[in-house]
């Protein structure tokens, strides 16, 4: 698994060809969320987009109104930082300056909510315990996948954060 | 959170004042505890969005993690909005409502 470094004043990774495969996919898969498959009653929809107002249905409408079109232009911008900055079909290396590494560091935590959303990941769930169930259950399921590809974008995250931080 | 404790988190652009009375800050956003976000990122956000050092932004965060809950700056409704909608942009759960 490759992970973020700094070098100088930019952030570079290494990624193997799944990886590059992989980051496509969830990245697409957000800007599909945010476009064509856009949908208010979808759940990961209202976790990336959340009421300002829980309480108060027209003042959240109110708030989403003035809100929405620049946050869902930022989400899609940032998710397509992302696939800019991937090799097209092969493995290779990334390399990010600050404002691209900002892109990417919210861009990853988008596709970790979404993916939180569908996998029922609770406050307490151990990753490890999740995995090895879904294992033992069916290892070619997709859920399987689903959490593989949700625990390496949190590694990810975390070792471009670091580096960042550094 | 207590009461004298949010004069303190203001944002970057209005700086603390701990003089100012509670009428003039009517408003405060409140960032929700969540399973998925990391809580260096959670800590890191908050440096950046509201300039606050990583000691301060560590104590809200982890009043995040143990309370379900934190206010991270208080003021004017239209201020607060405007943080809430920063922290959607980061993917923070975060809600408006009076102090």
């Amino acid at each position: 698994m490759s992970m973020f470094r700094r070098h100088g004043d930019r952030y570079v990774a290494v990624f193997a060809v799944d990886e590059v495969r992989v980051l496509r996919k969830v990245a697409a898969e957000v800007v599909g969320l945010l476009t064509d498959g856009f949908d208010h009653t979808d759940p990961v929809v209202g976790r990336l987009f959340p009421d300002a107002y829980p309480e108060d249905g027209p003042g959240s409408a109110e708030f989403r109104r003035y809100t929405e079109g620049d946050l869902k232009t930022a989400k899609i911008d940032q998710a397509g930082a992302v696939l800019a900055a991937l090799p097209d079909e092969a493995g290779g290396e990334v390399r990010l300056d600050a404002e691209a590494a900002e892109a990417w560091l919210r861009a990853l935590n988008d596709a970790r909510l979404a993916m939180g959303v569908r996998l029922e990941i609770k406050d307490g769930t151990d990753l490890g315990a999740e995995l090895d169930d879904a294992v033992a259950e069916d290892p070619s399921s997709s859920r399987v996948f689903q959490l593989s590809v949700y625990a390496y974008l949190g590694y990810l995250q975390e070792s471009l954060l670091n580096a960042l931080i550094d | 959170m207590g009461g004298m404790a949010a004069p303190q988190v203001a944002p970057v652009e209005t700086p603390a004042t701990d003089e100012v009375p509670a009428p003039d800050r009517p408003w405060v956003t409140i960032v929700w505890d969540d399973p998925v976000n990391l809580m260096t990122y959670v800590t890191w956000v908050f440096q950046k969005l509201f300039g606050y050092s990583r000691e301060r932004a560590e104590e809200l965060m982890l009043d995040v993690h143990h309370k379900g809950r934190a206010v991270v700056s208080s003021g004017a409704r239209e201020r607060m909005e405007h943080d809430a909608a920063q922290l959607h942009a980061y993917g923070l759960w975060a809600t408006v409502d009076r102090s």
